[in-house]
């Protein structure tokens, strides 16, 4: 299996996710790009990704909720910051409501996502970065700040794709 | 088992302090009394009682009497679970990247 390469920054407050694709640039872009697509495949199975509202433009957004198999929705915006066509975009991540009012409590993250042309093949990196120590320590204080040697059976494998 | 009873807001809450996550680090390399683990840091033994009161909270240590001192222990099943949680939040950018490629595929 084809497994992304992730690589986290505690002191940047990051997390880095790289992977290639057999398609061409065109093709990665019209699927992180046209809402119609991330539908089918945005959310990790068995969630489903469905659109309340669309605008791929610098200041737009896309709103959206993840529906769970037991019927859970998870309402979440996308704003569209910078867009260089076919090359990168940079977007903020925000969990929100039915109304797109964003939830406080909740982390927020800001990506930049780029896509590289390999010919045949093409390489994203999307690197996450969390709008807080406490956004990300919530999420990942455990384990990457180094030093970390307690014997755990399944330390060496979250090392291994850090 | 400890999952019963472990809360993870509490485990992350107690996680979100660097001397805390220092003080986890050592008595995971060796257990260590409470005044051999104040030592390094510049604080009040009061300061470091409250700490180490956290971390038990959390359930990620674990006190023991050893003659006329206390012995901090770290709890591995804690932290192990605790890095099932971040696990889940990778896993799902993983899962997201395959589903990604089997529509590119098409």
């Amino acid at each position: 299996m084809n497994m992304p390469k992730i690589t986290k920054d505690v002191a940047n407050k990051t997390i880095t996710v790289e992977r290639s694709f057999a398609a061409p640039r065109s093709r990665v872009w019209a699927a992180w790009t046209k809402s119609e697509l991330l539908e089918k495949w945005w959310a990790p199975k068995p969630w489903q990704a469905i659109t309340k509202s669309f605008d791929f433009s610098e200041g737009g957004h896309w709103h959206y909720y993840m529906l769970g198999p037991d019927g859970t929705k998870s309402w979440a915006w996308v704003g569209y910051e910078t867009i260089d066509a076919e090359s990168s975009f940079t977007a903020q991540d925000l969990f929100c409501d039915e109304e797109g009012k964003k939830s406080e409590n909740m982390p927020s993250m800001h990506w930049q996502n780029e896509f590289q042309d390999q010919g045949e093949t093409t390489n994203v990196v999307v690197t996450i970065t969390f709008a807080s120590d406490a956004d990300m320590e919530k999420i990942i204080a455990m384990g990457f700040e180094g030093g970390f040697s307690m014997g755990l059976s399944n330390l060496d494998e979250v090392l291994a794709t850090a | 088992m400890v999952e019963c009873t472990l809360n993870l807001d509490t485990v992350f809450g107690s996680l979100a302090d660097a001397t805390r996550r220092d003080i986890l680090k050592r008595v995971s390399k060796e257990g260590l009394s409470i005044s051999a683990l104040a030592q390094p840091y510049d604080m009040s033994f009061a300061a470091i009682a409250k700490h180490i009161r956290a971390l038990e909270t959390a359930k990620l240590i674990t006190k023991h009497r050893k003659g006329k001192q206390q012995i901090v222990n770290a709890v591995p099943e804690t932290v192990e679970a605790a890095l099932d949680h971040l696990e889940t939040y990778e896993e799902m950018w993983r899962s997201r990247f395959e589903s990604l490629d089997e529509l590119l595929k098409t």
